[in-house]
């Protein structure tokens, strides 16, 4: 794709009239318009940030260490003006580039909420952490079946194929384990387990029948497919700098995946800098017409018309936009007849980690970065309750090896350090957990009555924290991740709760929930409001609950299977 | 009467030059103390942090700190990164290695030799790390003393100086490019991930 082709399709935008309008280009928001261009629909997207280009605008993807002046650091007053976003997984020198500036965008804290944002074409798709598994039965069941949320209004089943359509664009890795926590996928081969890996997951499994380590499932294509190469996307080379860009597309972002394909349709036109204000509502005709936004850089109020508008600015910004667009029809927010949205925001837990040495090993190494962790599937609470609290974990581990044996030396200066120091050191173990969170009605988001942004957005106040439930599912987890660690001869085992606040996750949801019912929930089982059939809402702000596994790849699904709903009701006149 | 000066006037007083005097008056070079010169450190400065560097990571096999431009790195590294604090540290500490140096050897760092070097920052190097010791000790103490007492004012012990001077050596080194390719080994492109393979003690640490 030519680096400097605009995106503006200057007919449809003298009109200002598409047949869908999707409101945000992360990973959501790139299926959405991939998936409606397909099916023949005139797409704009809205983006409130920069265009980026893949490849053009990926400035440090092929930098070698030294290259960076600060090594990969960022100078103190940058850290001292951003204490947010550098503190955001997988932040530095070499990716600052696709993170907000904290002053641009202010938000308000009730309670410690860090809230973690990049605003460009393709969003936080561009650093991301990649990690693909799927849901099981038992997470779409379970907020119903132990009473702490509502059902969801789709079953596994229902979702399955749209979690293969979504896997076999996308290009997940991942080994085929037969776990009914974890179910398998459309799978490119996986990557490796390291030698210490293999022994742990051998050693775990003789000893834990119900807990199954296994190789990550990923969105990195070990092994493209004639899809993938159509795509312009080439197999991962195992450099780990990801979260640069990368120049081979060796993993999934909208930047290089689905909105080059939904360009090549002819059919989108992407807007960058375009702040959305709100969802127009006609009341006559009793449903949304388009979307107003301000253009970021010249601070002008547009309009623009559509037949569907799909909303995925990402869970909170979701909320945001909802919130403000109001009308006679909804006075409260969009669809908020019940009060509700907002409400039930949650998020993943990521407190704990456990980490150890193992020793021997020491003729044996690796070679390449691999950019997927291994994974431990949930194996609480699946049947039934089985613990003291709600939900489950799933946890990220893995075995690496240290560079440098110079520590431990009795002269630690020189040329017999030097040396020590540029071999290969000790191996060690660490597992990390990705908890559930059990949705909250008092967790919520609104929008504060007297501070706006630069663009005359009300700034959105979190008033998202922890429970006792999440404490408890802490504890269990640091106790058995240590008792299986030790089990299997990690030594010098330690528990970090590193007490982070919600939001550092990067895996907040809800506020605009699914379910059967519209007096307690917003949207149904097509991610259409209850109450207003032509908008859809497809990113975190969606979710019922928030699970275990990542969720990434369940939006991909979700948003796909939406689409082709919202095709098929246009084409039949219901919308 | 600066030293040259007194030098000259020892040397009228014994009637001649003394043996060795120019030797011992570029050893007086920089006349200016080492940090003096603040965050814009001197070329003096650079060259020194350079021969410190190359002491504790020295030419061998593959190249030393010294051809990684450590003086330099740490230039930036403390303007940019550091706190005041500790930039504060650093650059009283520059001359407190000297000093510490000369007490030992009875020469400044920049007259030793390669041996001497190495012998005082062996010992600088335990001396530093029984500090740090008491550090955290410390620390902790305050940590616990704090503990549900929230108007308590915690106090710090300060970093020590030959702490940091190592900490950007090894940092700076081993993420250069003589570090990374010659001392390690770098490949920026692997191709592909292989989960178990060989190696022999000995054989160099990936860079990355």
């Amino acid at each position: 794709m030519s680096g400097d082709t605009t995106y503006i399709n200057t007919k449809a935008q003298e009109q200002h009239r598409f047949d869908a309008i999707v409101i945000g280009s992360g990973i959501s928001g790139g299926w959405a318009a991939k998936e409606l261009c397909e099916q023949g629909l005139k797409t704009l997207v809205l983006e409130r940030g920069r265009n980026v280009v893949h490849l053009k605008d990926y400035p440090t993807a092929t930098m070698n260490p030294w290259e960076f002046p600060h090594r990969g650091e960022m100078p103190r007053q940058f850290v001292k003006d951003n204490p947010l976003i550098t503190e955001a997984a997988g932040f530095g020198e070499d990716t600052a580039h696709f993170f907000i500036r904290d002053k641009d965008h202010p938000y308000v804290q009730e309670k410690p909420f860090e809230w973690i944002r990049g605003y460009q074409v393709g969003g936080k798709s561009l650093i991301w952490g990649r990690a693909c598994p799927r849901w099981s039965q038992f997470e779409f069941t379970a907020p119903e079946r132990y009473g702490y949320g509502i059902a969801w209004p789709i079953t596994y089943e229902e979702i399955a194929p749209w979690y293969s359509h979504a896997e076999l664009f996308a290009g997940i890795c991942g080994n085929r384990d037969g776990l009914e926590a974890m179910p398998d996928g459309e799978y490119l081969p996986p990557f490796d387990f390291n030698c210490v890996e293999k022994d742990l997951q051998t050693s775990l499994q003789s000893k834990y029948r119900d807990r199954f380590m296994i190789q990550g499932r990923w969105a990195q294509l070990t092994q493209p497919t004639a899809l993938h190469l159509e795509q312009g996307r080439g197999r991962c080379q195992a450099r780990d700098l990801c979260m640069r860009g990368c120049p081979f597309g060796g993993y999934f972002s909208s930047v290089s995946s689905t909105l080059p394909w939904a360009l090549r349709t002819g059919n989108l036109t992407i807007r960058p800098y375009s702040v959305v204000h709100s969802i127009i509502y006609d009341d006559k005709k009793g449903k949304a017409i388009g979307v107003r936004i301000v253009d970021a850089q010249i601070r002008q109020s547009v309009d623009y018309y559509s037949r569907i508008v799909f909303v995925n600015a990402s869970a909170l910004n979701s909320n945001l936009i909802l919130l403000h667009s109001t009308s006679n029809r909804f006075p409260q927010g969009f669809g908020n007849d019940n009060g509700l949205l907002g409400k039930y925001v949650c998020f993943q837990n990521y407190r704990g980690s456990v980490n150890g040495d193992i020793e021997g090993y020491e003729d044996r190494y690796y070679y390449g970065r691999r950019t997927a962790e291994c994974m431990m599937a949930n194996f609480r609470n699946l049947h039934k309750q089985d613990t003291d609290f709600m939900g489950g974990y799933m946890a990220f581990m893995g075995a690496w090896r240290d560079r440098g044996d110079g520590q431990h030396a009795e002269v630690q200066v020189g040329a017999s350090y030097k040396e020590a120091m540029s071999e290969a050191g000790a191996w060690h173990v660490y597992m990390y957990m990705q908890g559930e969170t059990v949705p909250q009605f008092n967790n919520q988001v609104s929008l504060s009555a007297d501070q706006k942004d630069a663009w005359g957005i009300p700034l959105l106040v979190t008033s998202v924290g922890y429970v006792d439930n999440d404490e408890r599912l802490l504890k269990d987890f640091l106790i058995q991740a240590s008792e299986m660690l030790d089990s299997a001869g990690v030594k010098k085992i330690n528990q970090h709760d590193n007490h982070w606040a919600p939001g550092r996750d990067i895996h907040e949801m809800g506020g605009c929930r699914m379910g059967k019912d519209p007096k307690t929930s917003l949207l149904n089982g097509w991610n259409q409001f209850h109450t207003c059939k032509n908008v859809f809402v497809t990113d975190g702000a969606c979710m019922t609950s928030t699970a275990n596994q990542s969720p990434s790849i369940l939006y991909m699904a979700l948003t796909a299977r939406a689409a082709r709903h919202a095709v098929e009701e246009l084409k039949k006149g219901n919308l | 009467m600066n030293r040259r000066e007194a030098l000259s006037s020892v040397a009228l007083l014994l009637g001649g030059s003394i043996i060795g005097a120019e030797a011992f008056l570029s050893g007086c070079r920089p006349a200016h103390k080492f940090g003096e010169a603040g965050l814009n450190f001197s070329p003096d400065d650079i060259a020194y942090l350079d021969e410190v560097g190359e002491t504790i990571l020295p030419a061998t096999s593959s190249p030393g700190a010294k051809d990684a431009k450590i003086g330099e790195f740490m230039h930036t590294i403390v303007n940019d990164c550091y706190e005041e604090k500790d930039q504060k540290i650093f650059l009283d500490g520059m001359q407190q290695l000297d000093d510490a140096c000369k007490k030992k050897t009875g020469k400044g760092f920049m007259d030793c030799d390669a041996q001497q070097r190495h012998d005082f920052l062996v010992d600088l190097d335990k001396e530093s790390k029984d500090y740090q010791k008491k550090k955290s000790d410390f620390d902790r103490q305050q940590d616990e003393k704090a503990k549900g007492n929230p108007g308590y004012k915690k106090e710090e012990m300060p970093t020590h100086y030959f702490i940091m001077i190592k900490q950007l050596t090894l940092w700076g080194y081993f993420t250069s490019e003589p570090g990374a390719t010659k001392a390690l080994r770098y490949v920026a492109v692997p191709g592909r991930y292989e989960g178990c393979i060989p190696y022999k003690k000995g054989d160099k640490a990936w860079a990355t």
